[in-house]
């Protein structure tokens, strides 16, 4: 039950990155508004972090070497998606996911 | 219904939610090697279900701190669209309640709340904590249940499995879907291209600025040069 102090910074780090975005606008607004296309250009951030992290878990586990025959996480992805896409359910394509990957090892 | 019993009713759907992705990210983080104490303070203290998964993957990877927070960072900025759409909504509040509403924003607590006028502070603050409360105890719970899971290589897809929900889900939200997803094309490609050439942590920090920025040249190209 410890907490590492490099943990503890880290995640006090990332807690501080995580609500200047969240706050400031809210305390801020009706003072200073975005330009428009910072706005564009944050609207695909979502996008593309999620778009690498997919990609990165799925074609190089481990973080190292790409693998794609034989690799059961390809029709695993693909399972989570069509049950995201049909289902609009987070829980339901994690489920999907972990299942179709568990039948597949 | 406007105060905060108000706000924890109007929870309900998000704290259902909650409950089943708090335990997979327990999951991970625990197959991340994470102890008890230390889940339970990211998910009280960092509370943000991707962000907190995007941790647990890069801390598996062996990223480095700095590659960690400049991700996290990132994937949280998506919050300063929410925050400035929620702020018409939460003008007359005095800005340290508006502070503390702003730090337990999430999407999901930023769906229920957007479709309500007028919002009262003890309103959100019924509804957040209820959502923060339930995030923090699920993720506790899949950090215990973990130790009973036979085969927690399977369990660690949920990884990627809620990444590729998230995206699908943030794709449905794009007003412009075609440049989004040559957004996620060039994202994908290049994050798996730089992971091999670097093997460093930097690969999902590049993919994603050079992604977002081929995505706004895109949408200003293809839309109508009047300008």
């Amino acid at each position: 039950m410890d907490v590492r102090p490099e943990f503890l910074a880290l995640v006090l780090a990332c807690a501080l990155v995580t609500a200047l975005p969240r706050v400031l606008p809210l305390v801020l607004l009706s003072r200073a508004t975005l330009p428009p296309w910072l706005l564009d250009w944050l609207g695909y951030v979502p996008v593309a972090v999620l778009a690498a992290l997919t990609a990165i878990e799925v074609l190089v586990p481990g973080g190292k070497g790409l693998q794609l025959a034989g690799n059961p996480a390809l029709p695993a992805i693909l399972a989570a998606f069509v049950a995201a896409a049909t289902t609009r359910s987070l829980l339901l394509s994690v489920l999907c996911g972990v299942a179709a990957y568990w039948l597949l090892l | 219904m406007k105060g905060f019993r108000g706000g924890v009713r109007a929870a309900l759907p998000v704290v259902l939610g909650y409950l089943g992705i708090g335990l997979a990210a327990g999951v991970v983080e625990r197959a991340a090697g994470l102890s008890h104490a230390e889940i339970l303070l990211l998910s009280t203290v960092l509370y943000a279900g991707s962000a907190q998964f995007v941790l647990a993957g890069l801390l598996a990877l062996g990223a480095a701190p700095a590659a960690i927070v400049s991700t996290v960072f990132l994937v949280n900025l998506r919050h300063l669209l929410l925050s400035a759409a929620l702020a018409p909504a939460l003008r007359g509040l005095p800005a340290w309640k508006n502070a503390l509403i702003g730090l337990q924003l999430t999407d999901e607590t930023f769906v229920v709340a957007a479709g309500r006028r007028p919002l009262s502070a003890a309103w959100m603050a019924g509804l957040n904590l209820s959502a923060w409360a339930a995030w923090a105890a699920a993720n506790v719970a899949g950090a215990a249940l973990s130790g009973l899971a036979a085969d927690t290589r399977a369990l660690g897809f949920a990884l990627p499995s809620m990444f590729a929900a998230l995206l699908v889900l943030q794709l449905r939200l794009q007003r412009r879907l075609r440049p989004a997803l040559a957004v996620a094309a060039v994202a994908a490609a290049l994050g798996v291209g730089a992971q091999l050439a670097l093997a460093g942590p930097w690969a999902v920090v590049l993919a994603t600025v050079l992604g977002a920025t081929v995505g706004l040249a895109l949408q200003r190209w293809t839309s109508a040069p009047s300008s």
